[in-house]
């Protein structure tokens, strides 16, 4: 990977080190959810609806009760009357979320009774065994069939199938296209599909009856999640113990299953013992939580005859499924970024949540993001195709330039900083265009179809939740922080807590190299710890490619704060002022007087053991917590319409050369290039590999994976047979090309890196498939774009 | 349902327990003789997490019945360290090339490429990307462990 104009001031950070969290998993000593192994423990395995929506008349679990070795059988009616329905992201109050579903299924494969037994293989022969009574009623699948008034209701109680439609206009959007030469209109469609970890979902509950804590193992990546567990089940927070340091295995935003906690939670405290459900895959694809963005996007845009943009309308519609959590809340995160990175002065925004009988959307790697700057990258190529420019010259013409940062897009965001131009330089130029673009007409000389792709799209990161308020005028959160808290001990070692759990992203590496950074302490010997979350810290989760923003950002302030501890411990000691002290590694001298030298070994002593030679007042012993609010949050939005959402944003632009088969249909990607700038990279391993697996996530999405449905509402994509994941021949080899241009709001410059990749590569796939079918005067605006759907397409089977 | 004794050699280590007929390979390893290092990713053969090596060949644990492995040679990610706990050439380039995120399909992808070293130490990219093609992983689009893998074959062939 060439590394230019890298930032050399650093020890630690920026610099090749091996991945703390690497020693455990290639030694199999991970620590992952189903793991932990305990007597006495209890198996779950769901009863699952096979209509798409059906009235429960009544369930009789006798003869799965008399089954030797079954323990209980579990209904949402009792569910119903004993915990509190979970939190809906929208303001929703008559559309209510039961773990299991109650009194109607509302999609197939619901959960609608939980059978808990001694083991698994119990579990699931007594499934076969509960009798539910069925009475199958009216159901819609198609999101704009659930929109006309006599569609059946999935939420009768709500009286409507629209959940949210809202529109916002920023700028002269009106003026703009009546005074542009040209606009163009068209609708672009991202399937139903998702990042669809390895593991599936799994949690343990125990209720500890000596303590009366409910202790909860669980492969969890989402925010709130103990608060979350303590208002279903009417617990204190205290009273829920959830064990962080559980390995989670791949989750990419999926990992929310608060309905299984609920359930399991239920059960141990029910039946006094320990209970876990794991997932199967059918319960996991079908019934859990797995399923992301299902979006038809009507696309406007005003341009003049140099290509230059001025306007644009999006209409968004995103088919929730069947029961909205936090999932119509993705669309509101593209608003951080709704005109991509590019200088249009006006936009506006219709954000359509749907609701259908379908298994329920979750939260996907990008929160929506990725969707939207796919239907962009294409308004941006159908620019460049209709006035005959190319299309990097396109992107060109409107791309932000770098001395306009910081950069106030119409929606009220504020790009921190970029140089989106000079990426696209060093890309275009490493790539080898002109190559490229030699190589692609050879290929078509051959009589095949060949097609050079390009994306320049940004990943808003650092996370707030803007979003809420600005979808839910009832919810006023404005705090979106991280902690983290740095204990020295009497032998000066240092740990560092965090409070939260990780599904891959190297945060114990994390906080080693930035608390090594700033003391200057070898960070192999630092020891990063999630800890238990009664033992745990405020935080909001890696959510929103925050961490090495918001946890970095509290490492760094904590050791800041352990840094001016010993500084007034020597200070007190020299009986000198700390501006005449020199920190060097963690030892601290006089300047001018390199004899006059306490050694961190000495300086910790004393902060453990010397109370007599610590600054009058000090506390003893040497730790300190930093919290910190997300830059640029704590603001409502304001009343004009305009929010500032996300703090960070990072640039990315994607070139692939892709062939396609003429007689087939399938797509071969033969190179693939990308540059990058997420600003200084604390750890360059772990940025690759985040990057080079968002692009996987990318081409996954641009041209296998759909959650698919029959017209009867049949989920036909509950295994790996049927929903396909990309394998290691589907994958190419990726050029990748760094460049760094500093965040200004951030404590080493760093930007998010969580979503990178997946945030391109969608919309370049679709670019190189549409360069390969223009010579035909086709094209495709639906992702994926599969073997057979180009095959129609070639055939003349579908326009 | 009957229980069957099975007796098999793991790691080097003869290990017994008994197991219905019906216990897939995977779950007798892991839940009768706790080795956790073996995953369960899918539970129909395609994702490969819970690969293992039986009598010198990859197998998919998933799809095999715990009593089928009676009497045979199992190796699992647990066997890849040397006997005081130093980690194989394969396993360090891994971590030296941060050839993973999660971990989770990690002991399937060091089955799959500890086989193929085996029986090719010198291979291309191609040829690693066959070997792995039946184990799918979602972090890491698979570029660092085929770089692992390539890591791990010069050191072998330099050692040779």
């Amino acid at each position: 990977m060439p590394d230019t104009n890298a930032s050399p001031e650093y020890r630690y950070i920026t610099k090749k080190r091996r991945v703390t969290e690497d020693r455990r998993f290639i030694t199999g000593r991970g620590n992952f959810a189903a793991d932990y192994n305990m007597p006495g423990m209890l198996h779950v395995a769901m009863v699952t609806s096979p209509y798409t929506c059906a009235e429960i008349k009544g369930i009789n679990a006798e003869a799965a009760l008399a089954l030797p070795g079954v323990r209980y059988v579990l209904t949402g009616a009792e569910l119903f009357e004993n915990i509190n329905p979970l939190l809906s992201g929208l303001d929703l109050p008559k559309v209510k979320r039961i773990p299991l579903a109650h009194e109607r299924a509302r999609y197939a494969g619901e959960w609608v009774a939980a059978v808990v037994a001694e083991t698994r293989h119990i579990a699931e022969d007594a499934v076969e065994l509960v009798e539910v009574d069925y009475n199958p009623i009216e159901f819609v699948i198609d999101p704009e069939e659930a929109m006309l008034p006599d569609a059946p209701l999935v939420h009768p109680q709500h009286g409507s199938n629209i959940l949210c439609d809202k529109t916002w206009v920023w700028g002269d959007v009106d003026d703009d296209f009546e005074s542009a030469p040209h606009s163009l209109a068209f609708r672009a469609r991202w399937s139903r599909c998702s990042t669809v970890p390895i593991e599936t979902f799994v949690v343990t509950a125990k209720w500890d009856e000596g303590k009366e804590v409910l202790d909860v193992w669980a492969s969890i990546q989402m925010p709130k999640y103990p608060e979350q567990i303590a208002r279903a089940l009417s617990l204190p927070v205290n009273a829920i113990n959830v064990h962080f340091d559980v390995d989670v295995g791949g989750s990419y935003g999926l990992k929310r299953g608060i309905r299984q906690t609920v359930i399991v939670s239920y059960l141990t405290r029910k039946l006094r013992a320990p209970v876990r459900f794991n997932e199967d895959r059918l319960e996991n694809m079908s019934g859990g939580e797995m399923h992301g963005p299902d979006r038809i996007f009507d696309m406007e845009v005003a341009f003049d005859d140099d290509g230059i943009m001025h306007s644009l309308k999006i209409k968004a519609t995103d088919d929730a499924g069947c029961y909205p959590g936090r999932a119509p809340l993705q669309l509101g995160k593209p608003v951080s970024a709704i005109v991509g990175p590019y200088r249009i002065k006006s936009a506006s925004y219709t954000a359509i949540s749907v609701t259908t009988n379908k298994t329920s959307q979750e939260a996907v790697r990008g929160f929506g993001q990725a969707p939207t700057n796919f239907a962009i990258e294409v308004m941006v190529d159908k620019v460049a195709r209709k006035l005959g420019i190319d299309r990097d010259e396109v992107r060109r013409r409107n791309l932000i330039r770098a001395d306009e940062f910081p950069y106030r897009i119409p929606s009220g965001s504020e790009y921190d900083s970029g140089d989106y131009h000079t990426v696209l330089d060093k890309l275009q130029e490493s790539a080898g265009w002109q190559e490229l673009l030699a190589k692609r007409d050879a290929i078509r000389a051959e009589g095949k179809l060949a097609g050079l792709g390009i994306s320049t799209c940004l990943e808003p990161s650092g996370g707030n939740s803007s979003f809420e308020p600005f979808f839910n005028p009832k919810n006023d959160t404005t705090t979106w922080m991280e902690s983290c808290l740095i204990k020295v001990d009497m032998l000066g070692s240092i740990t560092a807590l965090m409070g939260t759990s990780t599904s891959g992203q190297g945060h114990e590496t994390l906080l080693s190299a930035v608390i090594g950074e700033v003391l200057e302490r070898d960070p192999d010997t630092i020891r990063g710890v999630h800890a238990e979350s009664l033992g745990a810290l405020p935080s909001n989760s890696p959510v929103g490619s925050r961490m090495a923003i918001m946890l970095g950002g509290a490492a760094a302030g904590a050791a800041e704060k352990i840094k001016k501890q010993l500084l007034e411990i020597a200070a007190h000691n020299f009986q000198l002022p700390v501006d005449r002290l020199i920190y060097d590694g963690g030892d601290i001298s006089v300047d001018g007087d390199p004899d006059k030298v306490m050694s961190w070994n000495l300086l910790i002593d004393i902060a453990h053991r010397q109370y007599h030679k610590m600054p009058l007042g000090s506390e003893p012993g040497l730790q300190a917590q930093h919290t910190w609010e997300v830059p640029t949050g704590g603001a409502l939005p304001a009343e004009d319409g305009t929010v500032q959402m996300y703090p960070c944003y990072a640039f990315e632009a994607h070139i692939p050369l892709i062939s396609i088969d003429p007689e087939t249909g399938q797509v071969e990607i033969l190179d693939y290039h990308m540059g990058h700038d997420c600003g200084t990279v604390l750890n360059p391993d772990i940025v690759r590999g985040m990057t080079f697996g968002g692009i996987a996530h990318g081409i996954g999405a641009a041209l296998y994976e759909k959650f698919e449905y029959d017209e009867g509402g049949q989920h036909l994509s509950g295994s790996f047979m049927d929903y396909l994941l990309p394998s290691s021949h589907e994958i190419p080899h990726v050029e990748m090309i760094k460049h760094y241009t500093p965040s200004p709001l951030t404590t080493f410059g760093q930007k998010g890196s969580g979503e990178s990749g997946y945030l391109g590569a969608p919309a370049a796939i679709a670019s190189a498939v549409n360069d390969a079918l223009a010579p035909l005067g086709k094209s495709i605006e639906t992702l994926p774009m599969r073997v057979r759907d180009i095959e129609a397409l070639l055939n003349g089977q579908i326009e | 349902m009957s229980e069957h004794k099975i007796t098999l050699t793991v790691n080097g280590r003869e290990m017994s327990g008994h197991a219905e007929a019906r216990l897939t390979l995977v779950d007798f390893l892991r839940d009768v003789l706790g080795q956790t290092g073996t995953h369960i990713g899918c539970e129909h053969g395609v994702c490969g997490a819970c690969s293992v090596v039986m009598d010198g060949k990859p197998v998919r644990s998933c799809l095999m019945f715990a009593v089928m492995a009676d009497g045979h040679d199992i190796m699992t990610v647990e066997g890849l360290e040397g006997p005081e706990g130093e980690l194989s050439p394969l396993q360090d380039a891994f971590w030296e090339n941060h050839a993973m995120q999660c971990g989770y399909c990690t002991p399937g992808m060091l089955i799959a490429t500890h086989t193929l070293l085996q029986e090719n130490p010198n291979p291309n990219e191609a040829e690693i990307r066959e070997a792995i093609g039946g184990n799918l992983c979602r972090c890491t689009g698979y570029q660092q462990i085929v770089e692992a893998v390539q890591m791990t074959a010069k050191k072998l062939r330099a050692a040779t």
